[in-house]
């Protein structure tokens, strides 16, 4: 079992319901998120113009830099590929938010480092992780990539994709759909 | 403009605020279910109940959660929902926002002291319907019980409007009306002898082609129409966005024509001349079903690429190329008709031009182009039958606005203020769920009518800004906390939703229907309410078609059959509910009215030099002012920015993030300042600032001060002719880098 995610830019409209999904499902305080939109432009006024969104949160690296400077543990990598944090055997060091590349990851006002679960509360039901659940344009898709017939794998064979800071060798699980 | 002496807003005790949750400050209050628990629940061991949104007026039908402890922890989507299809929106997710919202109004305040006083009491409800009652006897006493108006919005909006009717006053208007759709509603009639309602019956879900003209679906969140739009992309189909500004939709389209502001009729025409002249029309539909073809036909014979191109700035072989791709998917295109369309007061000939469009593509009652909605037809708990009213609001519409299909707010306000010495006065305001300050362009004029009433009395969720003009203020309860009358909409599958309470409404607000009842009550029209609860009332209509009140809080959304068919069976004799029972491309209605059979373009005014024109719009997690304080809204865009192009910022020495206030063109300053955001998305004549920011009660702890509203540099207004609707667009600003000395 493989997770991942792709963001299809060619319908995000960057509304932020995964990132309000989100907050409601897992309890995130105010003032912080798990998950975020970003707006990208380029070219110039009026015929080269071009615009996309990209729901960003945590890439659920294989090779997750987080979990490899944590000094105790905390940050782990579950079944699945899930990269989670166990907030009672954390520090608050930061060292993991320092070494993530992707900006993924805060501190939690009740003291220890938080971020994007994939909802695994609900993966393990079978449901989708919430800001996948609400997306009202259905640019977000979730599966599992050992399974070839996943809409995820699917889409991954069918679509032009990239992910971000590629160079950092992370081996990241959020793709983004061209 | 001067001082506002009437103004006040109202003190609201602490009491209630959940303070002792506050960890941080600066983040304001964490409910209580957010304190200290890592794990979030799983959905089995929560507790649902069936609602229908509230936040908007698309009122998506979903699912209220709560925990044990009897927290509501989040709001879904119903998936039985053709409005939703199981999805809410950024704000309808966050929905559960407006019943945590510490600043709401708590409970009833009567201002005390001579009216235009400074103080408010707490009171009781008893209390506050006495007041009401007195005044209104008085009101009815000198003036009649027609210059009692009603302004009201949103799903409380029928409870009070059924009030009015009972009492014996039809002067009422919802500002939605004229501010917003009117003018697409009658464009449609005049043509096709309907109008669209809501949901907007386009068939994008399975359109080849969409045509939106200053539509900005992904932007304005109209939920359904999202979804249909992703869907349709999904499916390769070719979106074409005429809009001055690279909205969202231009991001996901294969043309965008960045039109000059003020042109669009001319680009319509000259579609129109394409699609005739270049033989794409679809003949046999318009043979078939149309009226008038060579009336049209004669009348955009020189409405060519080249003459629109001068007009509009846009490339005259785009505008042609444009046309084919229609033409090319035709009959399933749809040229969306909006919704907002108060634009430059003469809004209901373009939408006329959008109707006439869609007619020569064949697209109305096609698939993917229009389908045909249907409801439920749900009998109304009988009541006895009304009072007749010496005079309505037809009386003092329909000589002037001869199309006009429903109270014009502006008009009730020309008959509120001092200056106004006719027989058709308006002396008491009761205002429902509304932010007339907001929502009504002209502010100035809006408060002096307000100022001229022996009583004014508001119910609202918030301390909006209106409240803070009120006489008597009566606290609602969320849609989380009550019932309503059902969702009995339009749509591909008749279908009838409920919202019920998941939970008691909080402090000492109350449901909309029970406010209105107690008021009836007190003003002696028992006989009108024979029911105690308005469960009665809802398990009696839905008994009438064959199901329960117990049944719907089981589902929440209920399907029933189609009696009529979707789309128009082809080579089908269809009649229209028109004059001629055929599509009117000559409108026989408008030419016995006295305007313009067809659509004709007129020049708009222009910018002064060094002004740009103001262009207002919608951010997607917000719905206008309402939901700008709501704690998870709030925090996804806390502010408004003015958008400039970068040629304008170097123009004027603009930085990112500067601060800046904007002056129109009658000298009207904002009252806070915004920040610019340099883009190339924006015409260089135009600058975009998306509305319901700004807020200027200071009750309103989190949206307070921040950015500026777009409403208060519209002094300009345009009426539509027709129809009364109020365009809006016509305004322009210059950009000011100082802070400007306070106005006299």
């Amino acid at each position: 079992m493989r997770y991942a995610m792709a963001v299809d830019t060619r319908k995000c409209v960057g509304c932020a319901d995964c990132v309000v999904a989100c907050q409601t499902e897992n309890n995130v305080p105010f003032g912080y998120a798990r998950d975020w939109i970003v707006e990208i432009v380029n070219g110039s006024y009026p015929d080269t113009l071009k615009v996309h969104f990209e729901s960003r949160r945590c890439h659920h690296c294989d090779d997750a830099p987080c979990v490899r400077v944590c000094p105790t543990g905390a940050s782990h990598i579950v079944e699945g590929g899930i990269v989670k944090v166990t907030p009672e055997e954390c520090i608050g060091c930061g060292a993991c938010i320092e070494a993530c590349p992707y900006g993924a990851r805060y501190f939690h006002p009740d003291g220890y480092v938080d971020k994007c679960t994939f909802c695994d509360h609900r993966v393990k039901n079978g449901q989708d992780p919430a800001c996948v659940s609400v997306c009202p344009t259905y640019c977000l898709i979730f599966g599992d990539l050992d399974d070839e017939n996943s809409p995820i794998s699917k889409v991954l064979r069918e679509r032009e994709y990239y992910t971000l800071a590629p160079d950092a060798g992370t081996k990241p699980n959020l793709y983004f759909l061209k | 403009m001067k001082e506002i002496t009437r103004r006040d807003f109202i003190k609201i005790t602490s009491a209630g605020v959940v303070g002792a949750a506050i960890s941080k400050p600066v983040f304001g209050f964490i409910p209580p279910f957010l304190k200290k628990d890592h794990n979030p629940p799983l959905e089995s061991e929560l507790i649902k109940t069936p609602t229908v949104c509230d936040i908007c007026f698309w009122k998506c039908a979903g699912w209220v959660w709560k925990d044990k402890k009897g927290n509501i922890v989040k709001v879904t989507g119903n998936e039985l929902d053709p409005h939703s299809n199981g999805r809410l929106c950024p704000r309808g997710t966050g929905g559960l926002g407006a019943y945590y919202d510490p600043d709401r109004l708590k409970r009833p305040l009567i201002r005390v002291g001579k009216p235009g006083s400074q103080k408010f009491k707490e009171a009781t409800w008893d209390e506050a319907f006495d007041y009401i009652a007195e005044k209104m006897k008085q009101i009815e006493q000198k003036y009649g019980r027609e210059a009692m108006a009603l302004f009201y919005h949103g799903t409380t909006g029928p409870h009070f409007e059924y009030l009015w009717e009972a009492y014996g006053s039809q002067t009422y208007a919802e500002p939605a009306i004229a501010q917003c759709l009117v003018t697409r509603e009658v464009g449609f009639i005049a043509t096709y002898g309907q109008g669209l309602s809501s949901p907007e019956p386009t068939d994008v879900r399975n359109t080849k082609c969409l045509v939106l003209i200053g539509n900005h679906i992904g932007e304005n969140m109209h939920n359904g129409h999202v979804q249909d739009m992703s869907h349709a992309i999904d499916h390769g189909a070719t979106v074409i966005t005429v809009d001055p500004r690279f909205s969202t939709a231009a991001a996901h389209s294969k043309y965008w024509l960045p039109i000059k502001p003020g042109t669009d009729i001319a680009l319509l025409l000259a579609w129109m001349h394409v699609l005739i002249y270049d033989n794409l029309y679809n003949k046999e539909y318009v043979d078939k079903y149309t009226y008038g073809f060579d009336y049209l036909k004669g009348h955009v014979r020189n409405f060519t690429p080249q003459w629109a191109s001068t007009i509009t700035t846009l490339d005259p072989n785009l505008i042609r190329k444009t046309a084919h791709e229609m033409a090319k998917a035709a009959p399933s295109v749809v040229i969306h008709p909006g919704r907002h369309t108060a634009w430059y007061g003469d809004d209901t000939q373009r939408e006329r031009a959008i109707a006439i469009l869609n007619a020569l593509l064949g697209a109305w009652g096609k698939r993917g182009g229009f389908y045909f909605s249907e409801k439920v037809s749900l009998p109304q708990f009988p009541h006895p039958p009304f009072q007749e009213p010496r005079w309505s609001w037809r009386t003092i519409t329909t000589d002037k606005y001869k199309y006009a299909i429903a109270g014009v707010t502006n008009v009730l306000i020309d008959h509120s203020l001092p200056e106004y010495d006719g027989p058709y006065k308006v002396k008491g305001w009761f205002v429902v769920a509304t932010n007339l300050i907001q929502s009504i362009p002209d502010q100035e004029k809006t408060i002096r009518a307000l100022q001229n009433q022996d009583l004014v009395v508001v119910v609202d969720i918030l301390p909006s800004e209106i409240t803070g003009y009120a006489d008597v203020i009566l606290p609602e309860a969320t849609y989380l906390e009550r019932y309503d009358l059902l969702r009995n909409s339009r749509h591909r599958v008749p279908n009838i939703a409920l919202r019920m309470p998941a939970v008691e409404p909080k402090y000492e607000s109350k449901p909309g229907w029970w406010i209105a009842r107690e008021l009836g009550i007190r003003l002696g029209l028992e006989k009108y309410y024979p029911w105690k609860d308005i469960k009665e009332v809802l398990d009696w209509q839905l008994r009438q078609v064959g199901s329960s009140l117990e049944e719907l809080k089981k589902v929440g959304v209920k399907h029933f059959e189609r009696k009529t068919p979707l789309y128009i069976p082809d080579g089908y004799d269809w009649p229209f509910p028109t004059n001629t029972g055929k599509i009117e491309l000559y409108s026989t209605d408008l030419v016995a009215m006295g305007y313009d059979p067809m659509p004709v373009y007129k020049k708009h005014d222009e910018p002064p030099a060094g002004f740009y024109r103001l262009i207002y719009g919608r951010v997607p997690m917000h719905s206008f002012g309402r939901t700008t304080n709501n704690p998870y809204l709030h925090e996804l865009r806390p502010e408004n920015h003015v958008w400039v192009h970068p040629k304008v910022a170097k123009l004027l020495g603009l930085e990112n993030g500067q601060e800046v206030w904007l002056e129109n063109q009658d000298g009207k300053v904002s009252t806070f300042s915004v920040k610019v955001r340099i883009t190339e998305r924006i015409r260089p004549d135009s600058v975009y600032l998306p509305h319901g920011f700004g807020q200027k009660s200071k009750q309103l702890r989190k949206a307070y001060a921040r950015g500026v509203l777009d409403n208060e540099l519209i002094t300009k207004v345009k009426i539509d002719p027709i129809t009364g609707s109020t365009g809006m667009r016509s305004n322009f600003v210059r950009i000011l880098t100082q802070k400007p000395n306070k106005q006299s």
